[in-house]
């Protein structure tokens, strides 16, 4: 009993943690630009499809993946901030005096060019790839069999967390982000960089994204050119649930959605678990409305008049 | 308001200029299609003419309220089984769908009737999430919309005894030809227009333009919300419901995120902000999406052929959405009406303040 209480949490875990990953990318750039980025999700697919040799046939070729483990970390992190630099450079830059809403549209152009960039190279069909194959074999901890890869998920998540606020407390750049999330107009009026800040988070989400893409494509074995839309939707929520443009709001946001996730696989009957997802966006319009702003309101995103 | 302003007849035809001159352009333009007379042509002004239902239903909302919603196509897709239910296929339907009521299974009702009670499921729907969407507001209202666009697909690829889950429904009767579409699309826009000039229209819109100042001026902004998106979903529901009746098949896949992309593609193109902008919008993008389309089959031009990756079309269709939001953000159509073409030069001033705004 108390084992199969224990696997559960750490399935919330790991699945929270990746959650997590993508969660703080979305919030990192919404606390600055004030930008809902659509395209996040697909930095992380192009993440994924770095691993393989771009062709459309169906049967995928480890490319970079096939390197030794910190070459593809590396490669794949360099590929992903090179795409998010470009989406700053080519659609975040000239709009960035936008509406919110202008913006938003436009995340959501720049994630369908994406898509189906990914497509024309790669083709529509998903394929199997079979990324770091030893990390599926199990370890004793605690008497519970858990999976490695498991582990070095969340163990990934909690550094990359620790290395994310040192870099955003004790770095220059780190703490002028910090302040252009807090209010980026008097930000800027103090003389903070807009470029660097801007370029810094989307390098900052890139890396995230990249870290979320190998870890996801691990897990599943498998990549499509719409893989990042569903870790997307589930991350935008979390970041919801959190407080929109909260960083620790959006980490904390992204395990309760992890864990409503596993006690709904477990708790429901049979013929309603294909509507799982169903009930947990549902769940989150619930907390929207009991709290509009998150469950943990950032200071800065009340509306002020 | 622009009623007051209006007392000759001449001036009445001119505060319907906006609405009559779209009228003609589709009138033309659905005569064009006949006179041409080309099967290929006919499906591509058909399905072009279907989502300007839709198109036009989401303005509605998102025009006059200033609130993006991805969630339009989820109603589109409630519209479209709704229909099809109705009207599929009676010998295959206990097969297909047995888990629909016994007062439809086994009977089939006409095409009218069956389109408009579609299009009132999706507005019954839409008062549903409406009654807890609309409360929010800005980002989180299209978040949530974004929520209840995934919610219903989730629930129409799964719930197999009834949408014939990610399987296609087939067999439904193929009945919409150009002047049916452009009879409803027509139907559509005086809805439509009739809503943007009607006082809920207007204090909506008010909304839009300043939340706070509309709210002191005694303006319920969730009740027009709730109007305005109850009105849309109907036409999205009933733009829907003739898509089921072009195509005859239907999964869930096609009522997901391409879909919600393209019209709200068009939507921005043309110009959020005025239903000229949508009719313009749509024209456009169907118009550029249908020689992708040619391009990506393979072009024969002087014996050259020219021949686009798959993929290219959807690719182009982005980047022209992204060019219109950086190089000119309220659309082709600047988010204005057409309007009368001889303006009289003793109001014209006042005038031309009133009939932008409206």
């Amino acid at each position: 009993m108390i084992s199969t209480m224990l696997q559960y949490v750490i399935d919330a875990l790991n699945l929270g943690s990746l959650y997590a990953l993508t969660a703080l990318g979305i919030g990192l750039l919404f606390g600055i630009l004030r930008v809902i980025n659509f395209a996040h999700g697909d930095f992380i697919s192009v993440g994924a499809y770095t691993l393989i040799v771009p062709s459309t046939n169906a049967l995928a070729v480890l490319y970079v993946g096939a390197l030794p483990w910190p070459l593809v970390v590396v490669l794949t992190a360099l590929s992903v901030i090179a795409v998010a630099m470009l989406s700053e450079l080519v659609v975040f830059r000239p709009l960035r005096s936008s509406s919110p809403a202008t913006l938003m549209i436009g995340s959501f152009a720049l994630s369908f060019v994406i898509q189906h960039l990914i497509l024309m190279v790669h083709g529509s069909r998903p394929k199997a790839v079979n990324l770091w194959p030893e990390l599926a074999t199990q370890v004793e901890l605690l008497g519970l069999r858990v999976q490695k890869l498991h582990l070095v998920t969340v163990g990934t998540t909690a550094m990359l967390l620790g290395i994310l606020t040192v870099l955003l407390r004790a770095t220059r750049t780190g703490v002028e982000m910090r302040a252009a999330a807090e209010d980026y107009q008097m930000a800027r009026m103090l003389g903070i960089r807009a470029n660097a800040v801007i370029g810094g988070a989307l390098a900052l989400s890139g890396l995230l994204a990249a870290t979320a893409s190998l870890l996801y494509t691990a897990q599943s074995g498998i990549v499509s050119y719409q893989m990042g839309a569903p870790l997307m939707m589930f991350a935008f929520i979390s970041t919801v649930i959190g407080g929109l443009g909260n960083l620790l709001g959006a980490v904390f946001g992204a395990f309760v959605v992890g864990a409503i996730e596993v006690a709904l696989q477990a708790t429901l009957p049979d013929q309603l678990r294909p509507f799982r997802e169903a009930f947990v966006f549902t769940l989150v319009i619930a907390i929207l409305l009991w709290r509009p702003h998150g469950i943990i309101e950032a200071r800065s995103s009340r509306e002020r008049v | 308001m622009i009623a007051p302003l209006i007392t000759a007849p001449g001036r009445r035809l001119e505060a319907a200029w906006p609405l009559l001159s779209l009228i003609i352009i589709l009138l033309l333009v659905a005569a064009a299609t006949l006179w041409v007379n080309d099967p290929e042509i006919d499906q591509t002004v058909t399905e072009a003419l279907i989502r300007l239902i839709v198109v036009v239903g989401m303005y509605l909302f998102i025009g006059n309220s200033g609130i993006i919603s991805f969630g339009h196509i989820g109603f589109m897709a409630i519209g479209a089984y709704a229909a099809a239910w109705q009207t599929c296929c009676p010998p295959l339907k206990p097969m297909i769908m047995p888990g629909l009521p016994d007062f439809i299974l086994h009977r089939s009702l006409p095409f009218l009737p069956a389109t408009v009670i579609a299009g009132t499921l999706a507005a019954l729907v839409a008062f549903l999430v409406g009654f807890f969407i609309m409360r929010l507001s800005g980002v989180g209202a299209s978040i949530a919309t974004f929520a209840f666009l995934a919610i219903v697909e989730i629930i129409y690829s799964n719930w197999d005894r009834v949408t014939a889950g990610t399987g296609a429904v087939v067999g439904i009767p193929v009945v919409v030809t150009v002047p049916i579409a452009t009879c409803a699309s027509i139907a559509a826009l005086i809805v439509a227009y009739g809503f943007q000039v009607s006082s809920y229209g207007l204090s909506l819109r008010s909304s839009r333009d300043d939340e706070v100042a509309a709210r002191a001026a005694g303006v319920d902004v969730f009740r027009q919300r709730l109007i305005a998106l109850v009105l849309s979903a109907f036409l999205v529901g009933y733009g829907g419901a003739l898509y089921s009746h072009f195509l005859g098949i239907l999964s869930p896949d096609i009522f997901y995120l391409n879909l919600a992309f393209v019209t709200l593609a068009m939507l921005v193109v043309g110009g959020v902000g005025s239903l000229a902008g949508a009719v313009v919008g749509v024209l456009v993008v169907s118009a550029t999406i249908e020689v992708l389309r040619r391009l990506e089959v393979g072009m024969d031009l002087n014996g050259m052929t020219i021949r686009l990756p798959p993929g290219s079309q959807e690719v182009l269709l982005g980047i022209l959405m992204l060019l219109v939001l950086i190089f000119r953000n309220r659309g082709l159509t600047s988010s204005r009406e057409i309007s009368w073409p001889r303006r009289p030069s003793l109001h014209g001033s006042i005038d031309k303040r009133s009939v932008e705004q409206v």
